[in-house]
């Protein structure tokens, strides 16, 4: 019983992984509204970048789901 | 929350022709017919694109047009140069099977074949080893030097050689995951949604109407999903292209 428990805590705590994602997703658009205000007509063409630094920063908390699914189900 | 209703159960994959071959379950399961339907719509959709082949673009003319630019000029020409040319077939490929395995997931009841560590990193190894055979094949033993950032001080080598060998290493896995983790999440995170709605439905009086609540929240997390899956695929086929870039012109001149 306690392995199972040991389990959903340290699947719990996997989630943390989600304070960093969530601080580089919000750093992300942030500094990006930040660059767009002061220069509004190079906003446009560093959209790929946006979204493209939101999906890598966005993978990284994910990578911590997968060790929560990694510690549930795998094993 | 019943057994057959767990989140997970989406993933579940079931043999619908049970195959084998020397040993090897190579059974025909909603995971081949979801990745087969994929390649069918994939083809269908560019093959009706160019079909006609107007100087005035149809409506399918110009999405095909519209991902074929995005990807070759905005991708491939914007990361690789001329080098990209010889690669974006198997880019845009790669691109295109992606985004349709990951849209034909979106569909209530579909299977996300992309959803699976094991189908992405069948195809990030793929990519792994390309850029292994490029690199080897353009520079020889100079590729190497790859590990070796230029610029850096001598002494600082044993650590940074160390660090950029395992950071190499990892990238297929990084690059597979990346892709399983997102649709494994978007699609466990709408099926825990779709059961707040009918769980709040079912309790009766004021919680049956409030259960437009979750049923709001559920569009609007599905919205992010249909981004979500164009993202991932783009992002797939832009690492590739940074990845084969690499390969090609080392790290000095790019």
């Amino acid at each position: 019983m306690e392995v199972a428990a040991a389990k959903l805590i340290g699947a719990g705590l996997a989630a943390m992984a989600l304070i960093g994602a969530g601080i580089g997703v919000g750093n992300v658009f942030g500094s990006y509204l930040a660059g767009a205000l002061r220069n509004p007509s190079a906003a446009a063409g560093q959209q790929t970048n946006l979204l493209l630094g939101f999906a890598l920063c966005e993978a990284t908390g994910l990578f911590g789901l997968v060790v929560a699914f990694i510690l549930m189900f795998g094993f | 929350m019943a057994a057959g209703h767990s989140p997970m159960a989406q993933f579940e994959i079931h043999k619908w022709v049970p195959i084998e071959i020397g040993g090897y379950d190579v059974s025909f399961s909603n995971a081949s017919f979801w990745m087969l339907l994929a390649v069918v719509c994939g083809s269908a959709l560019l093959t009706l694109g160019v079909k006609r082949d107007g100087i005035i673009p149809g409506r399918i003319q110009s999405i095909v047009e519209l991902m074929y630019d995005f990807i070759e000029r905005q991708t491939v020409g914007n990361v690789m140069g001329d080098a990209g040319k010889k690669f974006f077939p198997f880019i845009f490929t790669l691109f295109i099977f992606i985004f349709f395995t990951n849209f034909l997931g979106l569909i209530p009841y579909s299977f996300t074949v992309t959803s699976h560590i094991i189908v992405t990193f069948a195809m990030a190894l793929s990519v792994f080893a390309l850029v292994l055979i490029v690199g080897f094949w353009t520079h020889g033993l100079h590729f190497f030097s790859l590990f070796v950032p230029s610029g850096a001080p001598a002494w600082i080598m044993p650590v940074i050689i160390p660090i950029e060998i395992i950071s190499f290493l990892s990238r297929p896995i990084s690059l597979s995951v990346r892709l399983a983790a997102n649709m494994l999440a978007g699609h466990t995170m709408l099926k825990v949604f779709a059961g707040f709605i009918v769980t709040m439905l079912g309790a009766g009086g004021i919680l049956s109407v409030l259960s437009i609540a979750p049923l709001i929240a559920g569009v609007l997390v599905t919205a992010l999903e249909v981004l979500v899956a164009a993202i991932q695929a783009w992002v797939f086929a832009l690492l590739t292209c940074i990845y084969l870039n690499e390969a090609v012109h080392l790290h000095d001149h790019h």
